[in-house]
């Protein structure tokens, strides 16, 4: 059973305790100032964005095929059965393959560090698959982010656009967006209002590179054959007359 | 005199570029990228990625399009040139391997993918292909320096493996030419329409190719200034010719595909990305042209300036992939610090030098490979070189 986060703009009032909540499980240090620099960055995992009276949350989306976890050439992030997709620091060359990747700029890196780390939400997946809930669900205090079963929230989801029609945009954010995420998103307003992306495309990325990866067995077949027989050919005058020498 | 001044300019520039760089190394190790670079979260990769590497490694592409052109399809005529190609190669792909250093986070760690695997990243296969590769263009290098050291026997059991080895090397370079467009194709929505395209592997591919012959062509006219050795001019006229079909079909492979796309239409856009992609087409178009004209074919000064237009249009199309095509996407406008200049300006700096080393003390630029047996052949392939040269 896949975890998600379902974040309700509608219900968000922008207190950012779940920017406080995400540092302090990181480590991070966390103050005014950083509370107003609304982007992630390696100090920061989670932001909330301001957008005239209306907010919106940055995070990792946890897609179900990541785009990061795909191009990584050492594994180092992995979707993991549960939902969240984790990071090994351990692996990491430090490519940021991941980061161009992403088709949400969701990682980010010390660039600061003399021995730089990816950085990027992991959706607390030390209590998540346990079937906890993440840092930021349990800090927030009106119910605008709470975690649960992927196809429990999209249920919730769908729920509440129906119950209230007129205040929610008719579609859930994270359902269709490059295959599925887990982390989904409600809104009052179309969601490039409020900062996502909806140029995303609507199937999985990895797909795309995969087309063309895929012929790689085939080519080094099919490179040996041609070049072995284009030699074969180009070479019989040679072959022939060396026979003949000999002979 | 005006050549001992122009000699001592080069060296003093050399040896200026080569001061900075130190300093750029020290302060990209010890302050970090950060410090020493313009990237961003936003922007996580620059020049030295967009030209160190990709351009670095298709302006390596001659080993194996030479490779094959002379052992291969087995045209003799082109044998001149195969060393030199070969070992430019060698050395492209070294300075490509110094250059990731500096752009890895944790450069102590390339070796990574070789044991933590993961077969759907392209940049995995890369890694592969190009380690492997580069073993590969080391044993197409050795024969230059047993040769040196006269040792004939070695040469001989090397060059009974050969065969394999070149078909490999042909294949991995088939594979990470391509692929390195194949890296891209995970921007759909992040690279710009001009560049994004499903076929960005075969564009990469048919590009590196005819870079390899315009590496070629310019080495040539370097190695026949810098020695005083006489232009293999037929030869290099042959392969002016090749190029500008090589180029003719990638022209039109890109123009179909822009087509297909739709593409085209965003050059009504505001932004200069159409400027790039204009200055792209014309760098490569007009060498393409001129290289078709019977003049130019027969003027080695102009030849040498349509080579070199190219070589900026290859290296414009890749930075266009890699870097500018990137920018709106991102939201950020990226600019190379002085430190990435400086680097990427000594890697290619450091790949004349050993350039020319390596030209001056193997045997680059010489005889063919000493065939230890008759003489009688090797006659006999002079005088046929000769006679298509004559022919041709
Ligand atoms: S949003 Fe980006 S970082 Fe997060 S899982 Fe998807 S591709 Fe990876
Ligand atoms: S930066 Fe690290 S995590 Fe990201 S793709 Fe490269 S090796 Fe993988």
């Amino acid at each position: 059973m896949s975890k998600a986060i379902l974040y309700d703009s509608t219900l968000c009032v922008g207190c950012r305790q779940c920017e406080e909540a995400c540092s302090t499980r990181w480590k991070l240090p966390y103050n005014e100032k950083i509370a107003a620099e609304e982007k992630i960055s390696s100090h920061k995992l989670t932001t909330i964005r301001t957008f005239g009276e209306k907010f919106s949350r940055k995070l990792c989306m946890h897609c179900q095929d990541p785009a990061c976890a795909s191009v990584c050439p050492v594994a180092a992030l992995q979707k993991t059965a549960a939902g969240p997709v984790v990071y090994d620091e351990d692996r990491c060359m430090g490519c940021r393959y991941c980061m161009v990747a992403c088709p949400f700029q969701v990682p980010t890196y010390e660039w600061e560090a003399r021995l730089p780390k990816v950085r990027k939400c992991d959706m607390c997946s030390d209590r998540v698959p346990g079937g906890g809930v993440t840092r930021c669900s349990e800090a927030c205090g009106y119910g605008a982010t709470i975690t649960g079963n992927r196809d429990e929230l999209i249920a919730e989801a769908r729920k509440r656009i129906a119950e209230k029609p007129k205040e929610y945009h008719p579609k859930i954010y994270g359902v269709e967006e490059v295959g599925g995420t887990s982390v989904l998103v409600l809104s009052s307003v179309p969601f490039e209002q409020i900062g996502y992306n909806t140029k995303v495309i609507k199937s999985a990325l990895p797909a795309l590179t995969w087309n063309a990866l895929q012929h790689v067995p085939d080519v080094v077949v099919m490179g040996s054959v041609l070049m072995g027989g284009i030699h074969w050919i180009s070479h019989r005058k040679e072959a022939v007359a060396r026979k003949e020498g000999r002979s | 005199m005006t050549n001992a001044l122009r000699s001592y300019f080069w060296r003093g520039l050399f040896a200026v570029i080569m001061v900075v760089a130190a300093y750029a190394t020290f302060v990209r190790f010890y302050y970090g990228l950060g410090a020493s670079t313009n990237l961003s979260d936003q922007f996580p990769w620059g020049i030295w990625v967009g030209f160190d590497v990709l351009c670095g490694v298709g302006l390596a592409a001659g080993g194996f399009t030479l490779a094959a052109i002379v052992h291969i399809f087995n045209l003799k005529s082109y044998h001149a040139v195969v060393r030199p190609a070969i070992l430019t190669a060698f050395l492209g792909y070294l300075l490509v391997t110094v250059a990731l250093m500096f752009d890895l986070g944790r450069p102590y760690r390339v070796w990574h993918p070789l044991i933590m695997w993961n077969p759907r990243s392209v940049m995995f296969e890369v890694g592969w292909c190009v380690t492997l590769y580069t073993s590969v263009l080391f044993l197409e290098f050795l024969p230059m320096v047993l040769e040196k050291l006269g040792l004939v026997k070695a040469h001989r059991i090397l060059k009974n493996v050969m065969l394999p080895i070149i078909i490999l090397g042909v294949i991995l370079s088939t594979l990470h030419q391509s692929s390195l467009g194949s890296v891209f194709l995970i921007l759909p929505t992040k690279l710009h329409p001009l560049w994004y395209s499903p076929l960005l592997p075969v564009l990469f591919y048919v590009s590196a190719i005819a870079t390899g012959l315009a590496m070629t062509i310019f080495e040539s006219w370097h190695s026949a200034k810098a020695f005083g050795r006489q232009l293999e001019f037929p030869l290099v006229q042959r392969m002016t010719r090749v190029l500008a079909v090589v180029i003719a079909v990638y022209l039109t492979m890109r123009f179909l595909d822009l087509y297909h796309r739709g593409a085209l239409a965003t050059l009504n856009n505001p932004g200069w990305e159409r400027w790039l992609f204009g200055l792209e087409i014309v760098l490569m178009g007009v060498p393409m042209l001129m290289f078709f004209r019977e003049r130019t074919r027969e003027n080695p000064q102009a030849i040498y300036v349509g080579t070199v237009l190219f070589l900026l249009g290859f290296v414009t199309h890749r930075l266009n992939v890699s870097v500018t095509g990137l920018e709106a996407s991102s939201g950020v406008h990226y600019v190379p610090k002085w430190t990435e200049i400086s680097v990427t300006l000594a890697m290619v700096a450091f790949g004349f030098f050993v350039f020319r080393t390596a030209a001056h003390y193997l045997p680059v630029f010489e005889a063919e490979e000493h065939e230890p047996v008759p003489e009688v052949p090797v006659l006999e392939d002079r005088a046929y070189a000769h006679s298509l040269a004559r022919g041709d």
